[in-house]
């Protein structure tokens, strides 16, 4: 992996797409509103979202399927708009493949090299090359009727970058495949992207598929990037509570503001006495305002004996679910405010003298630094 | 133990494939056979117009009375080639032009807004609540030199004088164009209504022009629908015998309008009969051509 690629923290860096203050509007909806975005070139770029946030619309923009409403577009500084699909360097993986049914394996990869008129030997290369790349060699003269929904999606693949784009768009790549060739290809994909060097933007609305793969995530909702950010930083640090909740598991604990104490905040809650300490410096919060806790599961510690004295964030409850996920436990443990946590706990060994039980009062403590404060 | 199924159910599931081949059999191959000997048959002044006719107390004389006349005649008799070479050519020039009428039409159906759909369809069928000869005598009346084709042109000013165009090849093109239409029109939007909208923006997204992505995408996965189409209008139109009875003119020669004149002006039916077959024949061609790429087609995509 390349340690450190991060042309978005390098202001000297020049952005390869630029999305320009884009509105997309179909009649009274608004798709993407005023969007502002760059990314770079050689990035792996995800675009995060539940359905309807927009992602797939701008996509399709920077495809040539659609044209913003207001605002512009340009890439590697050229302003795409009037540019037809057909004449962008800029070549796309359809959700549904969109192979074309009456063509061989062979002739679908072949078709875009066919209509830059490159010679024959040339795209005869250029196929055999992709169909290694992909792995399908042996299948080359089926037709896409024969194939399998795995081979399906190689074959998209293999034609999208045959002619070798300055961006590859994948709208859901791996929405149609099952879990298990869902992980292996999302680490093909990482690779394939690693050796040809190119920009991949991918639509996803699987968080787990977005943090495996990008190097940034664009969170969407409501046609508005809420985060730009590294998937590490998009986990340990979301901006909004919706980010938080959409981003893997999360427990919300929600309080008030009491103020500032030897640089912690310190945070009222009724779901825990005495009052919260957490370490979030970059915050500006000011007393008495309305705040989400958000802990992750694993950054919570379960135990049945009660903590000392010294110890900070404590919350009573009892053990109210036991999920054993065999590399992780999930305990659901409901507090004396009637919420529910979702703690985690890695099993580390293969015996545990006595485990923690159903019904069992337990204590769960999360350390300062554990916790973001999210503002209401 | 699985369920006995009753005596009158088995009875009747094993029927119900049998009514298609009972009704083929009936209504297609016993006039079929009928029309085949009636062709052997030489004609005769009685009732029917042949002989011999068939009679249990003499088979043989019945068999020996059989010939391959009819077929000589026609083979040596310019008149029926050129008539059925007219009739191929006729039907060919209509069918290409009914393909390019039809498939513009069939695709802005599939390309409209899918409320519209079943009613443009039903617009499409429309004519056939009107009798077809009422339909084809009204082209008499907007063709005629005084009709009213003529007359908006000349009022226009396109035109001098009235177009001849009633009673020409021209005017029986115009009317198995009119009349064949939907039978064109709606196998073609049936393929191209299910067609993938996607594929035409990927075939565009790899730098295809939408009029090459037509002619790459579109046409091909059409072929089905152009070939249905084809034949539903190429097969009827080459027996056509109204509408170049009406709108056509006495040069206009065609194997169905011969057939009419054999049975009704002349009354030599077995002769009549012989054209019909030969008719079937000639006909019987293309479908074989089209079974053929069908089940070609079947076979790829298995």
């Amino acid at each position: 992996m390349r340690r450190s690629f991060a042309p978005w923290s390098d202001p000297a860096a020049k952005p390869l797409i630029r999305f320009e203050n884009v509105t997309k509007r179909f009649g009274d909806a608004v798709a993407v509103d005023h969007l502002s975005l760059n990314i770079y070139e050689s990035e792996f770029f995800c675009l995060l979202g539940p359905s309807g946030c927009g992602k797939t619309t701008l996509m399709r923009m920077l495809a040539g399927f659609e044209h913003p409403s207001e605002g512009r577009i340009t890439l590697a500084d050229r302003d795409l708009a009037g540019v037809p699909p057909y004449r962008r360097p800029v070549n796309m993986m359809f959700q549904s493949y969109a192979l074309f049914p009456h063509m061989s394996v062979e002739r679908n990869i072949a078709f875009g090299l066919k209509q830059d008129g490159l010679p024959k030997a040339e795209i005869a290369a250029r196929v055999d090359e992709m169909l290694r790349l992909v792995q399908l060699e042996r299948l080359a003269k089926r037709s896409p009727s024969q194939l399998s929904g795995g081979q399906r999606q190689r074959v998209a693949l293999a034609r999208a970058l045959a002619k070798k784009p300055k961006v590859l768009l994948l709208d859901e790549p791996l929405g149609a495949l099952d879990k298990k060739l869902r992980e292996e290809t999302q680490f093909e994909l990482m690779d394939i992207q690693h050796d040809l060097g190119m920009t991949f933007v991918v639509v996803t609305h699987d968080q787990e598929e977005a943090m495996t793969m990008a190097d940034r995530i664009a969170v969407m909702d409501h046609g508005r990037i809420v985060q730009v950010a590294t998937p590490g930083e998009i986990y340990e640090q979301p901006k909004t509570r919706f980010i938080a909740e959409f981003v893997g598991d999360v427990n919300i604990i929600e309080g008030n503001v009491l103020g500032q104490e030897n640089g912690h905040w310190r945070v009222r809650s009724r779901s825990a006495q005495p009052p919260l300490t957490i370490d979030d410096p970059d915050e500006v919060l000011h007393s008495d305002q309305a705040v989400a806790i958000a802990v992750r599961p694993e950054k919570m510690v379960i135990q049945r004996d009660p903590p000392g004295t010294d110890a900070v964030n404590v919350l009573t409850g009892e053990v109210w679910d036991i999920g054993y996920l065999g590399d992780w436990t999930v305990y659901r443990v409901k507090l004396a405010s009637g919420e529910i946590l979702r703690v985690t706990r890695a099993n580390r060994s293969r015996y545990v003298e006595s485990p923690i039980d159903w019904d069992e009062q337990v204590y769960v403590t999360f350390a300062p630094d554990a916790a973001v404060i999210l503002a209401e | 133990m699985e369920p006995q199924r009753s005596f009158p159910k088995k009875l009747a599931s094993s029927l119900v494939p049998a009514v298609p081949y009972l009704w083929l059999g009936l209504f297609f191959l016993v006039p079929f056979l009928i029309v085949f000997k009636i062709s052997l048959s030489d004609p005769a002044v009685s009732q029917p117009p042949y002989k011999p006719v068939f009679e249990w107390g003499d088979v043989a004389g019945f068999f020996q009375g059989l010939d391959l006349e009819n077929f000589e005649v026609l083979t040596s008799d310019d008149l029926y080639l050129s008539a059925t070479l007219s009739s191929v050519r006729i039907a060919a020039i209509s069918t290409i032009l009914l393909l390019l009428v039809g498939f513009p039409i069939a695709y802005a159906m599939a390309r409209a807004p899918e409320r519209y759909r079943s009613l443009l369809v039903a617009m499409i069928i429309l004519p056939f609540w009107t009798s077809f000869l009422i339909r084809i005598y009204a082209w008499i009346a907007i063709l005629k030199p005084e009709g009213l084709l003529n007359q908006g042109l000349l009022a226009l000013g396109v035109i001098g004088e009235p177009l001849n165009i009633l009673n020409t090849e021209t005017a029986v093109y115009i009317g198995i164009v009119y009349a064949y239409l939907p039978f064109m029109v709606l196998p073609l939007y049936a393929t191209l209504e299910k067609m993938d909208d996607t594929l035409l923006e990927a075939a565009q997204d790899l730098g295809s022009p939408p009029w090459r992505a037509f002619w790459t995408i579109t046409v091909p996965l059409a072929m089905p629908g152009i070939i249905a189409g084809s034949l539903l209008c190429f097969i009827p139109a080459v027996g056509e015998f109204v509408i170049p009875d009406l709108l056509g003119g006495s040069e206009t020669l065609m194997i169905g309008r011969q057939l009419w004149s054999e049975f009704f002006s002349n009354r030599d039916w077995p002769l009549a009969s012989a054209v019909a077959i030969l008719l079937l024949i000639i006909l019987v061609v293309p479908i074989v051509i089209y079974r053929d790429v069908e089940s070609r087609r079947v076979e790829t995509k298995a």
